[in-house]
């Protein structure tokens, strides 16, 4: 068996707050491998978000042990190994669309023509094709997101980490960008874990879904999915997928009632 | 409503000032008011006008000498020590409560201590506009370095960015409109410090030195025209600062517009 691209042993977080410790994530187990498109999805507190930084390497755990590639997460961020693409775009808005796309190019010393000719590619790949001079407060929400999309694929990470990237945008534009995220991996075969709230959403895009409950925030149920690498969104319709989408549900639910 | 013209912005406050004037004249000269109490317009007018190279020498020896070199030393001080105490925590709690009992020292004290410490001339004028300036803008600056979107700086951890680089593609841009701020503070500051540091000694050209000794011969339409070329330099220095952010700080919420 191949080694997993990152891999959790009894993951333990708690977070020491002014009331008292909090119990963020609790015995945490989880394999991920090189490709595979993982979702975590679970109500609010349940740890998604938690788990997905603590990947990144901007949480550290408190107890258990967790690996990416071999590394400490520490040690994985600082040979960067990761695009974050948080929930909200969080671009500069001193700087153009081109040079937010930069910013990362800049900080890990790429030379200027490698840079320019990245921008050109992750613009084209977002869809965002001519729109690098304008300031992102001149975009709308969705554009802006596609644009911090482009920001994370720029240097190539292996490891594509994205905290409920589309859940400030309406549903047009979220199957949109569902289907472009999904042929951009497929293109890329890069690693994804991807933060939802979404149901559809998860099974739509996931070879692997992580169902996680709060307090504590533990994984409840993992789901390999079964849908075909190819996925056109009329599969959502299917019998394979509504299944899936109830076996989802159903341990959301036993999440709930412990 | 219609929004003004450019046409129109300028016209209604020059009117208006225009009105005032007249207005001044016309009282002064109906109940003979005693110039000394509180000359005319065109007194003050003619006094400019006859004594140009007398103004120009002043408005040299005070803002360009005393408030501008102040305004820059302090500046520049405020913004190193605010980079050394943002860099190391202890500092930011040793240094703080000093640099705020600092800030209430009363600087009408400090002017004759350094007319001991630095002389006369304009160096000591520029060293209490540097201790006025100080503070607000390292305040303001720290605030500044302090005010970055969580969201921003994680970003910047996840690309393994170090201290340096964080500074100068993120924190150094967003505190900016921080920055400004405090210099528009600083000007006026910076104004009013070297003309009444003047008034605690000082060689025979200035304007505040301008200022206490034409008081003293009751000349008061040479004070009066020294007061007039001081609210005209305050103006022009707050609109140069207010000019340069709007093209500095264009992407702030504030400025877009």
């Amino acid at each position: 068996m191949k080694k997993p691209v990152i891999d959790a042993q009894n993951v333990d977080l708690t977070f020491q707050t002014n009331d008292g410790p909090v119990h963020a994530l609790k015995d945490v187990n989880l394999q991920i491998n090189k490709g595979d498109f993982v979702s975590f999805i679970g109500p609010s507190g349940c740890g998604k978000t938690t788990f997905l930084r603590c990947i990144a390497g901007l949480e550290t755990p408190t107890g258990g042990s967790l690996t990416v590639n071999g590394l400490t997460p520490e040690e994985a961020r600082k040979s960067r190994s990761y695009g974050y693409v948080f929930q909200a775009a969080g671009l500069y808005p001193w700087r153009t669309i081109a040079g937010n796309i930069k910013l990362p190019l800049e900080i890990m010393d790429f030379p200027k023509a490698e840079m320019d000719k990245r921008v050109e590619k992750v613009l084209d790949l977002v869809d965002l094709k001519g729109f690098g001079r304008k300031y992102p407060w001149q975009l709308s929400g969705g554009m802006q997101q596609r644009a911090s999309i482009a920001r994370a694929l720029a240097f190539d990470a292996e490891i594509l980490l994205m905290d409920e990237p589309f859940g400030a945008l309406d549903e047009i534009v979220r199957d949109k960008l569902n289907e472009e995220l999904l042929k951009l991996w497929a293109a890329t075969d890069k690693t994804i874990g991807f933060v939802t709230h979404s149901i559809p959403e998860a099974v739509y895009l996931s070879t692997k879904i992580v169902v996680m409950s709060p307090r504590p925030g533990r994984i409840t149920d993992v789901i390999e999915s079964p849908l075909p690498k190819e996925r056109p969104l009329d599969i959502r319709d299917t019998p394979e997928f509504i299944e899936i989408a109830h076996r989802v549900r159903d341990g959301l639910r036993a999440g709930h009632d412990v | 409503m219609r929004p003004d013209t450019t046409f129109e912005k300028i016209v209604w406050p020059v009117g208006f000032g225009l009105l005032v004037l007249v207005l001044w004249e016309v009282i002064v000269r109906v109940f003979g008011v005693s110039p000394a109490i509180l000359p005319p317009p065109s007194a003050i007018a003619a006094a400019m006008a006859g004594s140009l190279p007398i103004l120009w020498e002043d408005w040299v020896q005070t803002v360009v000498k005393g408030a501008l070199n102040g305004l820059w030393m302090g500046t520049l001080a405020a913004l190193i020590l605010a980079l050394i105490i943002d860099r190391f925590d202890f500092l930011k709690r040793g240094l703080m409560p000093v640099a705020n009992f600092f800030a209430a020292l009363p600087i009408v004290g400090l002017a004759p201590i350094m007319v001991m410490w630095f002389g006369f001339d304009w160096h000591s004028k520029a060293a209490v506009v540097a201790i006025m300036v100080f503070f607000p803008m390292l305040v303001n600056i720290l605030g500044g370095l302090a005010a970055v979107d969580p969201m921003h700086r994680d970003l910047m951890r996840t690309y393994g960015a170090t201290h340096i680089q964080t500074l100068h593609k993120l924190r150094g841009p967003a505190a900016l409109p921080f920055l400004f701020n405090g210099l528009k503070i600083a000007t006026s500051l910076a104004l009013i410090g070297a003309i009444v540091a003047e008034y605690f000694g000082s060689p025979i050209r200035g304007m505040g030195f301008r200022i206490t000794t034409e008081m003293g011969r009751l000349a008061t339409d040479m004070v009066w025209a020294e007061i007039v070329v001081s609210a005209v330099t305050g103006t022009a220095l707050y609109g140069l600062v207010a000019g340069i952010e709007k093209r500095v700080t264009f992407w702030h919420p504030s400025q877009r517009g």
